[in-house]
């Protein structure tokens, strides 16, 4: 056995092995490939104007926002009646579901134990931005 | 036509978007090491808060105004500007960016829209980012410069100002002092003074010989801009750079070697990042390294060297090599460091690098390593994974940033949290 190794080795050369070259058939798919979901397209369609947010508190967990989870905030979107923002009253951010009831606005919680706010004529009021999603961790 | 879209008080609106209870108050933002003022809001402004003021003499001043402090947080400064520059590109086909917080735009006729309304729209546009602008338009950049200045100074309300009748023009000039001009510097100011100029109006009517004159072609250009003939071209290709310098001071004064070359190695690395990114090799590396010249209770000392590399390189290993052995050569013991820098000189395109007959270095291999490296660092968001063993330390050079903001668009550990 020794013998006839040591004979292969003084007969054989050494062929450079360079790289695997595909020999079997092309995929039937190739022509037909497509990017994958991405998902920061879902949740931002405008980068430029989407910010990231985590909400402390309970105040809205009826609307599917749990204390510690994130928002997706787009300053973009106009402001709406039903709209979930991120509000500025009074030089204090708060995240509410904005409702127009009759001639006054109002920053509506989504939890019973929370009351709802209205926005006096005098307040110093402004949305930042409209919520379009929230990222709950189900783990 | 051109327009030049500015950030009013970029800095301090940056913050200022994250903390709403800021609206109305004065901000200033600190240089490196929160050294002195490099920006004001306008609160901060009327308060007669000068740009590179110390903010150590201030403490009191700032204290009993309620001036809010930051340090300068160039992240986010960095990621917004970016969301206003990408807004602006997709509102205009040329864009130049000239600066963190100003861009030329190229305007073509627009038979369906008037420049003020595509102007207010455009400003619309990128307010929802976040920022607010003011816009000058005219039919040339230092006009446009111009036009700019009068939106913010006299129509704050609707930040937009279109010179496009030559009585506009002529307003303008009228209201703009002659430091207000770009392209006028203190020198010019000071000899146009001299001669009696005190508004942008009195160059335009000076005769052309005098300016040509004691001007020479600069001032020549500045007259044809001004009358509305461009003569500054766009530039949306950013040129690469001649040479890149890293330097920075210490957030305490340093006196150890292994310290210094801590700093040094870091600021290397990103000088070397740099260079690749333009595609560029440097043939000469500078090392200096200086004392603290306000200390006048310390001694002094400033060195700087030159060392020429073999081959021209891009590679942080072997940068890393002459910038320790500049070190070695520069540094002397006894004093209290203040700053140390490196700087890539007589850059060449790394296509045009001739190799050397004695080299022996695996060039190839080099290469490689640092594409790696590059793209692991890149998908880490600009972080720096992996670096080198001369980079880690005490990292006591690191800067002081005592008032720095989160950054808020960068980092999920630093967004901004609501309760609610």
């Amino acid at each position: 056995m020794e013998e006839t190794i040591q004979k292969l080795a003084r007969t054989s050369t050494v062929i450079p092995f360079y790289k695997i070259i595909a020999a079997g058939f092309p995929s039937p798919a190739q022509d037909y490939s497509e990017p994958e979901i991405d998902l920061s397209k879902v949740l931002q369609p405008n980068p430029t104007t989407t910010y990231i947010i985590r909400i402390k508190g309970d105040s809205m967990r009826e609307a599917n926002m749990p204390d510690g989870c994130l928002a997706v905030v787009d300053r973009s979107i106009k402001p709406y009646s039903g709209a979930i923002v991120l509000a500025v009253l009074n030089g204090e951010f708060t995240v509410k579901r904005l409702v127009k009831a009759g001639r006054n606005w109002v920053l509506h919680p989504e939890n019973p134990f929370y009351k709802p706010m209205l926005i006096s004529e005098d307040a110093d009021f402004q949305v930042w931005g409209v919520i379009t999603h929230t990222i709950v961790d189900q783990k | 036509m051109i327009g030049l879209v500015d950030c009013n008080n970029f800095y301090a609106s940056c913050e200022r978007l994250f903390q709403p209870r800021l609206a109305g108050r004065p901000i200033v933002v600190l240089s490196n090491n929160d050294g002195c003022v490099i920006a004001r809001s306008d609160e901060a402004k009327a308060l007669g808060i000068e740009m590179g003021a110390p903010a150590f003499l201030m403490e009191e001043m700032l204290s009993s105004h309620q001036v809010a402090v930051f340090s300068s947080n160039y992240t986010l400064y960095g990621s917004l500007s970016d969301r206003v520059m990408q807004t602006l590109h997709m509102h205009c086909h040329t864009v130049e960016v000239y600066s963190i917080d100003e861009a030329f735009l190229y305007l073509y006729d627009m038979p369906h829209i008037s420049y003020e309304q595509y102007a207010i729209n455009l400003r619309a546009a990128v307010k929802a980012t976040g920022i607010p602008v003011s816009i000058g338009i005219a039919p040339t950049k230092t006009l446009a410069k111009l036009a700019n200045r009068y939106a913010k100074e006299k129509k704050k309300a609707l930040g937009v100002h279109v010179l496009d009748e030559q009585d506009k023009i002529d307003e303008v000039l009228s209201s703009s002092a002659i430091d207000d001009i770009w392209g006028v510097g203190p020198q010019y100011t000071k000899l146009l003074q001299r001669h009696g100029f005190k508004t942008a109006m009195d160059l335009v009517r000076a005769p052309e010989e005098w300016i040509r004159k004691n001007m020479t072609v600069v001032g020549q250009r500045l007259l044809n801009e001004l009358k509305g003939i461009p003569c500054i071209e766009m530039e949306t290709e950013e040129a690469p750079r001649k040479n890149i310098c890293v330097a920075r001071s210490f957030g305490h004064l340093l006196s150890e070697k292994t310290e210094i070359a801590e700093a040094l190695a870091n600021y290397t690395a990103i000088a070397a990042r740099k260079l690749r990114k333009q595609h560029s090799c440097a043939r000469v590396i500078n090392v200096f390294l200086q004392t603290n010249n306000f200390r006048q209770q310390d001694e002094q000392y400033f060195r700087s060297i030159n060392l020429q590399l073999p081959v021209p390189s891009s590679s942080t290993t072997e940068l890393l090599q002459y910038a320790t052995k500049a070190l070695d050569l520069v540094y002397r013991s006894g004093y209290n460091f203040k700053k140390v820098g490196v700087m890539l000189l007589e850059l060449i395109p790394s296509n045009q690098v001739q190799s050397g007959i004695f080299d022996q270095r695996d060039r190839p291999k080099d290469q490689r390593l640092m594409t790696e490296v590059d793209a692991i660092n890149r998908s880490w968001n600009g972080k720096e994974l992996v670096k080198f063993g001369r980079q880690s330390g005490g990292r006591r050079w690191t800067l002081r940033q005592e008032r720095l903001s989160p950054c808020y668009t960068t980092r999920l550990q630093d967004v901004l949290t609501i309760n609610i």
